[in-house]
């Protein structure tokens, strides 16, 4: 029988009314690349921080070499062998590569930092590892191929044993990707193994000799890549019924288009290209895709938050420009963002002045605010959003997430729009309140508004849009309507272009 | 909706003692003072802290608009003592001996106060300009600006025929705002009490007043909601430097006179008068009547602890103890975790 580097056995992490980890089960063999895939939210980036320690497991065991372990903190995690790769690169900016790699555990010759000893060390690890990045470097000088190549190096600092890749090519170019691909190869030479998380399926066929599947927070199967297909990967990763979670679609669309979005292209070279889309009266248009899809970017640049480089939009037959939020607002336009905390919410003001915060001017009169104007309206708001607070002067800080969204839909219904951008509006909300924000945006619909509703949450995308639009890294890869709109089609499209770059090389 | 939320009592005073610390403080240290000294509580010592209050009250106020960005404003005495030299050097009587400009006519006092607003106002439409649009820290930004303007006030200052000397003879017409009894208090409390309603009615009766709180507590947040983040920043900036000024023209009504030194840590004293007065340094709260309250506690710690005797190095401590203390709070209740 064949000894695994890594075994994790009945793992269970729970937050807040969510199972994160269900009994998760990891065998990983030495010497391997080991993929892990499941959709947004299978539990993947939970199972690996409660590996590197920065979640702590209710249950479960991990063992390494057969020796049962225990993980308290990424220290802990460090000393067994384990290290991680994050999706999001963490460097010190304003420190060079030396300063980056040792961080914490300088060599050092009595209370000094040893330099030379330092320098000496990293030239000779990078040249190991064929990276050609002088060590004075400062990090923010770098790219993000050679920061990962620094984290990749630092992991071999630690003599990892197992290296942990959270989306390690999400923003890497072709080439760059190729030059990852043949370090791993190298790491496997070695006897390290990589657990590789990735959503480009076919960048799994070409690195991974396993491959595990998740599924809200279960271990579905693990398979080797030659006995298995895309296809069914991809069965794999979706195979769940949908459940009476949704208010039932009234389909009240019009034939009429309220906006048209033309060739819409970022200003940033990395973002999305050329999207043409159009929104039709009382339609929930669906966004799906896989994270690193651009899908907040487009919906921030038609708000006007971010710039384009081309694009043209149209409202009701007359052309419109979006340059700031302002204007998109005067416009008839609303954006609940994705990070409510960072962006929506005024955390020490009270409900009613986070409800009104985009709506002050309408209650102007001689340039003085009429404040006795301002409580009914408020009230009207909360009471048909069924916001659940102690007072309207209550701090919205205090308010849970799903009354915090609440009041931030009354903010943009308060400043009277027509067309509301919704990004992820479930995130972060408990199950119960998400029902009534999904009955909410149907009653907005009903009355005549559009909504564009961005999410990864596959049921959501499919249990409320009228249309799903699917992005794949920063393209329109499909719309699918109707009977096409089903979670194989929809992960077919999401995954769409990074299948024909692979193949094409 | 409007269902009440129930909380254990031990909360509730603690939220208590947490949103009045404040005025507790106050009470405490009157009772105290008046303990070890009953002829404390007589109206010739009211009216001396109102008085003394005023020009800092004014002072506050201005303060109080980058602070609710969750800015600051090291300029803010500088531009007293530049504002208070500008003021006197044109508003010095015919007849006075020294006179900074001796063949300027005796303006409309207007004029010399319009002059003045106007070149307080230019600063701080820089330091608005360097906070908004430079993205730069506000700390560091009018510290630069202070010394700045501190230099600039020491050449004018040492101009001909004046050569740095204090400026005096000022007319009537100006120090009549200190001299002159309304209802048994000088002029001055009253205007620094008019300031404080203006501030009032701008902060809370305002569409400009809604948008300060709101870029203060979020400016993320305010930008995606549509709001002119960078204009409320600029008009903010103006605005205090002409309270600021304001402050200045009447530290020379009130002292009769104006040297380059004038206003140095003012600015200082404005910020722990609202801190203590529970603005919060993280931007987004506070409120004018702790402003008030933060200013008055301040005089009467340097008026009372003198009037009962204590070694003044005494009252520098407990200043300290209370500012510390009020920023202890501030973290506690307005961190935003």
């Amino acid at each position: 029988m064949q000894q695994y580097r890594l075994e994790v056995e009945g793992m269970c992490k729970s937050f807040p009314g969510v199972k994160a980890l269900d009994h998760v089960s990891l065998r990983v063999k030495p010497g391997s690349v080991h993929a892990l895939i499941g959709e947004n939210g299978a539990g993947k980036s939970t199972l690996m921080k409660c590996l590197f320690g920065l979640y702590h497991p209710e249950e479960g065991t991990i063992k390494i070499d057969g020796q049962p372990v225990t993980i308290r903190d990424t220290k802990d995690a460090l000393e067994q062998g384990l290290s991680m790769i994050h999706q999001e690169l963490n460097p010190v900016p304003n420190r060079n590569v030396m300063d980056n790699i040792w961080v914490g555990r300088f060599p050092k010759k009595g209370p000094v930092v040893d330099e030379k000893e330092m320098e000496r060390r990293t030239t000779a690890l990078l040249h190991d590892l064929e990276f050609d990045i002088p060590c004075k470097t400062m990090a923010r000088d770098l790219s993000v191929s050679q920061l990962q190549a620094i984290e990749i190096a630092k992991s071999i600092s630690y003599d990892a044993k197992i290296i942990i890749m959270d989306e390690p090519t999400s923003s890497l170019t072709g080439a760059e990707t190729e030059h990852l691909f043949k370090l791993i190869r190298k790491l496997k030479a070695e006897g390290r193994s990589v657990i590789y998380i990735s959503h480009k399926l076919e960048e799994l066929f070409e690195i991974a000799d396993e491959i595990t599947v998740m599924r809200d927070g279960q271990y579905v199967g693990c398979y080797g890549v030659d006995e298995i297909s895309i296809d069914q990967l991809i069965a794999l990763m979706v195979g769940r019924d949908m459940n009476e979670r949704f208010p039932p679609n009234e389909h009240v669309v019009k034939d009429e288009n309220v906006l048209t979005v033309e060739h819409f292209t970022s200003a940033n070279p990395r973002s999305f290209k050329d999207v043409s889309f159009q929104l039709r009266r009382g339609e929930i248009l669906g966004v799906g895709g896989l994270v690193g899809a651009q899908r907040t970017e487009l919906v921030e640049s038609i708000f006007g938050l971010r710039p384009i480089k081309e694009g043209k939009l149209t409202m009701m037959g007359k052309p419109i420009h979006n340059k700031n939020a302002r204007q998109a607002i005067a416009n008839g336009f609303a954006l609940l963002t994705e990070e409510r905390r960072a962006t929506g919410i005024v955390p020490m003001l009270s409900v009613k002045d986070n409800a009104l915060v985009a709506a002050y001017k309408k209650f102007v009169h001689k340039g003085i605010l009429n404040v006795k104007k301002l409580t009914k309206p408020v009230e009207d708001v909360c009471k048909a959003l069924d916001v659940r607070m102690a007072s309207m002067e209550t701090q919205i800080k205090n308010l849970s997430g799903g009354n915090q969204q609440k009041v931030l839909v009354g903010r943009w219904l308060l400043a009277g729009c027509n067309i509301l951008i919704l990004d992820e509006p479930t995130r972060g909300v408990d199950v119960g309140a998400k029902y009534e924000i999904y009955r909410i945006m149907r009653q907005l619909v009903r009355e005549g508004n559009s909504i564009i509703m961005v999410s990864s949450e596959m049921p959501e995308l499919l249990g409320m849009s009228d249309r799903v639009m699917v992005m794949c890294e920063g393209r329109l890869s499909g719309i699918l309507e109707g009977e096409q709109a089903n979670q194989v089609e929809v992960m077919r499209l999401a995954t769409s272009f990074a299948a024909k770059e692979a193949v094409g090389g | 909706m409007n269902r009440t939320l129930k909380r254990p009592g031990s909360t509730d005073i603690k939220k208590l003692l947490m949103d009045e610390a404040l005025i507790l403080v106050l009470i405490l240290m009157i009772g105290v003072i008046i303990a070890i000294e009953p002829a404390f509580f007589q109206w010739r010592v009211i009216k001396d802290i109102l008085t003394q209050s005023a020009v800092k009250l004014i002072c506050a106020l201005g303060l109080m608009f980058p602070l609710l960005l969750g800015g600051t404003d090291l300029a803010g005495g500088r531009q007293v003592g530049l504002a208070a030299v500008i003021v006197a050097s044109l508003s010095q009587t015919i007849d006075y001996v020294n006179r900074f400009y001796p063949n300027l006519p005796e303006l409309p006092i207007i004029v010399p106060i319009i002059i003045t607003l106007a070149v307080v106002a230019i600063i701080g439409l820089c330091n608005g300009l360097m906070i908004a649009k430079l993205k730069m820290a506000p700390f560091i930004a009018t510290y630069g600006m202070s010394t700045i303007v501190y230099g600039i006030n020491c050449l004018y200052f040492a101009q001909e025929p004046n050569r740095s000397q204090p400026i005096g003879g000022i007319r009537e017409d100006l120090t009549f705002l200190s001299s002159t009894q309304l209802l048994g208090v000088s002029l001055l409390v009253w205007i620094a009490l008019a300031f404080a309603l203006v501030v009032w009615f701008v902060l809370n009766r305002t569409t400009f007043g809604k948008h300060i709180y709101i870029v203060g507590g979020n400016k993320e947040a305010a930008k995606v909601a549509g709001v002119n983040v960078s204009l409320i920043i600029i008009a903010c900036f103006i605005i205090e430097s002409c309270l600021v000024g304001m402050g200045g023209i009447l530290e020379v009504a009130r002292t009769g006179g104006a040297n380059s030194g004038y206003g140095l840590s003012y600015e200082f004293d404005a910020i722990s008068a609202c801190v203590v007065g529970g603005v919060s340094l993280s931007g987004g709260v506070g409120k004018v009547s702790g402003a008030i309250i933060g200013v008055i506690i301040f005089t009467i710690i340097s008026y009372g602890l003198t009037f009962i005797g204590l070694n003044p190095n005494w009252q520098l401590i407990i200043k300290g103890l209370i500012i510390i203390a009020a920023v202890a709070l501030d973290m506690r209740k307005n961190a935003t975790a």
